[in-house]
């Protein structure tokens, strides 16, 4: 009981405002600097887009903060990225802890070519839980959280891949959520998806956000300016302008923003 | 006259791939007919259940479990070895090493393949067999362990090469969807990668056996031409293709029944081959459309 307490104090000292902050990341290919220097802190319990051009470093930026990018040849990064005032570069952060705690959703649905019901338990088992009742449970909690529920109660044990492409992103959602990372992080997360289960999507971001930090990365202005309480607009590798969604697309600081969102390029 | 020209390289190339399949016809069809002859005058029944081979000798036998009992041993000890020998390697260059190792290492194991089986059969005889001996003092000259052992040897870069383009050919975002939950590499490799490459690694394993069935100088060297019924991998067999080669190379007079129990021998061997490729071809097939 006074355990309990005590970490929910330290819980709370440590629950910030910015959940996630950059400090002077520089990130570079091999020779080509893909950011070229970017500040930004990103506010905990909102949804905060970034968009822009493809090729801006966007993408990019978004994986840093669950350490994606490590895979990538010729990858090296300057700076500092936090979450909870943590440096996750540091050498001794264990990476697999830490994407526990960071959700990640693909542009391209990938479900593992495994059950559903294995698909959503696989964050839980490689954690060593093997409780079946457990296990079940947290399956469909999340499944139910993600409104994919109703659709495959019947199925969870059918092939993740015979689901259509709406449904397999929200699996993958579904996913990421059952093993309570408290940051989400989407990769244009719906630019393979039809319009119908784009909508669907959207509203489940909205609900998400009660409980979830959530970034995501969008090529649709409307999908940023309808889901995104803040949106940062990204252009060759800098930070142009980051600002309420509202005041950013009704009125941008920047002149490259706002050609931009007009579709003047891009 | 280019449409002349045309058409005789078509005709060319026609005529190069009707040879071939003319060839395979022509073997298959002398197998039969061979074979045929035999089971004329051996019962089929006989030669699936006696338990003796000895169509040379005087009190004559035609037992091919012997022949049977011997490929299988040698290839369940090549296969035994080689499997985890060459998964572990095909995980290890496709998941772990860095991308210039993989492009060094590939073609040297690759290389392992090319060695002439013959150099493998004396390095089972006069390496393999004398080293094992120091361990195991019964291991006779001549016994299916050693020639298992190096068959094992000679397909492993069958298996570590075909698994690893299989686990290559993963699509990456697979991949980023198990680091993203926190998969170690290790996890990663084994509870993704390998089932999603299941196919291609299935695939791999079943051409390896169907080598290592069709092997014929490392065993006919190293695994001795005693044909018995044992799974005791210390004492000399013979296996099928060894004892093809016996034959063919001795004194036995074309046309009489010892030389056509080289047919019964082979069309046993090639049904077994054919089988294990049409399995992995139906394999093959279906890990093609779960990708498209």
């Amino acid at each position: 009981m006074s355990k309990e307490k005590k970490d929910t104090v330290i819980d709370k000292s440590i629950k910030r405002k910015h959940k996630l902050q950059a400090k002077g990341v520089k990130v570079f290919y091999n020779d080509f600097m893909a950011i070229k220097g970017i500040d930004m802190n990103i506010r905990a319990n909102k949804v905060t887009a970034f968009i822009g051009p493809s090729g801006c470093g966007k993408s990019t930026f978004l994986r840093l903060f669950d350490r994606m990018n490590d895979y990538v040849d010729g990858f090296r990064m300057e700076g500092e990225i936090l979450i909870d005032g943590e440096n996750i570069y540091k050498k001794k952060v264990n990476v697999e802890q830490l994407r526990k705690q960071v959700g990640m959703v693909f542009q391209k649905p990938n479900p593992f070519p495994k059950s559903i019901f294995e698909n959503v338990a696989y964050g839980l088992k490689i954690q060593g839980i093997k409780d079946k009742k457990f296990l079940q449970e947290k399956v469909v909690a999340s499944l139910k959280q993600v409104a994919l529920w109703d659709e495959v109660k019947d199925d969870l044990h059918k092939s993740a891949l015979a689901l259509s492409g709406g449904q397999q992103q929200r699996l993958c959602i579904a996913r990421a959520l059952a093993v309570e990372p408290s940051i989400i992080l989407m990769d244009e997360p719906t630019s393979a998806l039809d319009p119908l289960s784009t909508a669907k999507i959207e509203e489940l971001i909205y609900e998400l956000k009660e409980k979830y930090t959530i970034v995501i990365v969008t090529h649709n202005m409307q999908q940023a300016g309808r889901v995104s309480d803040y949106t940062a607009f990204f252009y060759l590798g800098e930070l142009i302008e980051y600002d309420k969604s509202k005041k950013l697309f009704t009125n941008p600081e920047k002149q490259q923003t706002e050609n931009y969102i007009t579709g003047r390029f891009g | 006259m280019r449409k002349l020209k045309e058409a005789i390289i078509e005709k060319t190339l026609l005529t190069s791939a009707l040879v071939t399949i003319a060839v395979t016809a022509g073997i298959i069809l002398v197998l039969s007919i061979e074979a045929v002859n035999f089971f004329s005058e051996v019962s089929v029944l006989d030669f699936l259940t006696d338990t003796e081979w000895t169509p040379l000798f005087a009190d004559k036998h035609f037992g091919i479990l012997p022949l049977l009992s011997g490929t299988l041993l040698t290839s369940i000890i090549a296969i035994a070895f080689a499997v985890p020998i060459g998964l572990s390697i095909s995980i290890y260059i496709s998941e772990y090493a860095p991308k210039s190792f993989r492009r060094t290492i590939k073609p040297a194991l690759e290389l392992l393949a090319a060695v002439p089986t013959v150099v493998y059969g004396f390095f089972a005889l006069t390496v393999v067999t004398p080293f094992l001996q120091t361990f195991i003092p019964g291991l006779s000259g001549f016994n299916s362990l050693s020639a298992g052992l190096v068959m094992g040897i000679m397909i492993i870069p069958f298996i570590s090469s075909l698994s690893e383009d299989a686990l290559h050919a993963v699509p990456n975002s697979l991949r980023e969807a198990g680091y993203g939950m926190g998969s170690t590499k290790l996890q990663n490799s084994f509870r993704i990668l390998v089932p999603a490459a299941s196919s291609g690694i299935i695939v791999s394993v079943i051409l390896a056996i169907s080598r290592a069935i069709g092997e014929t100088m490392i065993v006919a060297i190293a695994a001795g031409q005693q044909p018995r019924l044992t799974f005791d991998p210390t004492v000399p067999v013979e296996t099928i293709t060894a004892y093809i080669v016996q034959v063919s190379l001795g004194d036995v007079q074309h046309g009489s029944l010892e030389y056509r129990t080289i047919f019964a021998a082979g069309i046993t061997l090639f049904i077994f081959t054919f089988l294990l490729n049409t399995l992995s071809y139906q394999i093959r097939k279906k890990f093609r459309e779960k990708y498209e």
